[in-house]
């Protein structure tokens, strides 16, 4: 069975949502990708963003995005 | 053949809209169910038509693009999710019957009472009559923003204006302008804009949809899946989620995506123009064919869009002559707008539309001019 990683968790009202913050992230080098919600988070949308913890700090840089959480998971 | 039925649809699209679409049958998923490479395509697929959508049409908030079948679906579900008990609605005379047969059944349930811009013999609306209809309960006023008809444009600014004095809603119905004709639904002052997606916009049949603007809120005409809060007895508040119940046209939003960028390169201002060229080309060609009839106002900017009749000529007769003889294809009968035919007083015979597009030529013009010419001669 592969190691769980430590993951920071991003979870989005709508996957419009959700895409917008992907491109966002994308354009700016924002380490993470788009995952199926962990079944444990009560998410609004189906897409959340999982990225390195680490980065946390770039989180600042998309602080005007639509977001509905952000947990640490260990994924 | 010379397809001249562009009020229709469109037949003939970008080459990219079909590629588009085939691409996404061979590799999209469903958007919003779930994760993988297929479905995150999709997903992303439906997001940049929206985004390209709400570019052309003058609305920044592409995540309040709504998509839906075609323009009918889009009307029912802003004129029934919008409409209260006791409202009252202005329509018009131009008004196809998508939006006349949803505001209809309205009216017959008792919910809703509802009065028409009238139009005079030559088709123009008589705005100075909207004071008129003004009643206390007032909630919308809906406008077609061209005739099917005859091609005439409303008056968005005197409708909007209107509407802005008397705290009215304003609902604009674009299925003969969106792509074809300059739209900015802020600018205009519109609050909800429904489209379709395969004339003007040079999509696949199956694609339409509507802008709210934010200060709108609808009632969802359908209620079911969405991918989002599954455990919700009622639809997601959050838009589009809120009226998008049901897997999406994924193939045919990809299409419509590919046609809307082709648009946007283009510039709608240039296809306008073209197309406006071509109508300018066929009026002053049919003054001189005797016999002929035009109906509508030729004074000032227009959509694509001419009905006539030639003497002695049955529509449903002279469009197949059209068809057989010339391999010309343009549409008779009502089309879908009977008050507007009642206004110019054609309800009993109908007429024969001419309508153009992107891909229309001069030469096309020319041709179907010659055969009006040949079919006006006494045999």
């Amino acid at each position: 069975m592969r190691a769980k990683m430590s993951k920071l968790v991003v979870t989005f009202p709508t996957t419009t949502a959700a895409l917008r913050w992907e491109r966002r992230c994308q354009t700016l080098n924002i380490p993470g990708r788009l995952i199926p919600v962990p079944v444990t988070i009560t998410a609004d949308c189906g897409l959340a963003w999982a990225m390195p913890p680490e980065a946390r700090n770039r989180l600042e840089e998309v602080a005007e995005l639509e977001r509905s959480a952000c947990l640490a998971m260990e994924l | 053949m010379i397809y001249l039925n562009n009020a229709a649809t469109t037949l003939q699209k970008p080459p990219c809209v079909a590629q588009a679409v085939l691409e996404a049958m061979n590799s999209l998923g469903n958007c919003a169910r779930g994760a993988h490479t297929g479905e995150l395509s999709a997903a992303r697929t439906v997001f940049q038509t929206r985004e390209a959508l709400a570019r052309l049409l003058g609305f920044s908030h592409p995540e309040r693009v709504v998509f839906t079948a075609n323009a009918t679906q889009a009307l029912n579900t802003a004129l029934l999710g919008l409409l209260r008990p006791g409202d009252h609605v202005i329509a018009t005379d131009w008004d196809h019957n998508s939006v006349l047969r949803p505001l209809y059944r309205l009216e017959k349930e008792g919910d809703v009472a509802l009065d028409f811009l009238p139009a005079d013999r030559q088709g123009r609306l008589l705005y100075q009559k909207l004071e008129g209809l003004l009643r206390p309960n007032t909630r919308l006023l809906v406008g077609t923003h061209a005739s099917n008809l005859t091609g005439n444009l409303l008056d968005l600014e005197r409708m909007a204006a209107f509407a802005r004095a008397h705290g009215l809603l304003f609902l604009l119905d674009t299925a003969q302008t969106a792509g074809s004709t300059p739209v900015h639904m802020e600018k205009m002052g519109v609050d909800v804009l429904c489209f379709t997606g395969h004339k003007g916009l040079m999509g696949p049949q199956g694609t339409g949809g509507l802008c709210i603007s934010p200060s709108v809120d609808l009632r969802p005409l359908l209620t079911g899946g969405t991918g989002v809060r599954s455990f919700e007895r009622g639809q997601p508040e959050e838009y589009p989620d809120h009226l998008e119940a049901g897997t999406l046209n994924g193939h045919g939003l990809a299409g419509l995506g590919a046609a809307v960028e082709f648009i946007l390169k283009t510039g709608v201002e240039a296809i306008h123009a073209h197309e406006l060229e071509l109508t300018t080309q066929f009026v002053r060609g049919l003054q001189e064919i005797p016999g002929v009839t035009v109906y509508g106002d030729f004074s000032g900017d227009r959509a694509a869009v001419v009905a006539l009749n030639l003497e002695g000529w049955d529509p449903a007769a002279a469009t197949d002559t059209l068809s057989r003889d010339y391999d010309i294809a343009v549409r008779p009968g009502i089309h879908c707008a009977p008050r507007m035919h009642q206004a110019l007083g054609t309800q009993d015979l109908g007429c024969v539309r001419f309508s153009f597009g992107w891909y229309t030529t001069r030469e096309d013009i020319h041709t179907a001019l010659a055969a009006l010419k040949e079919m006006s001669q006494p045999s």
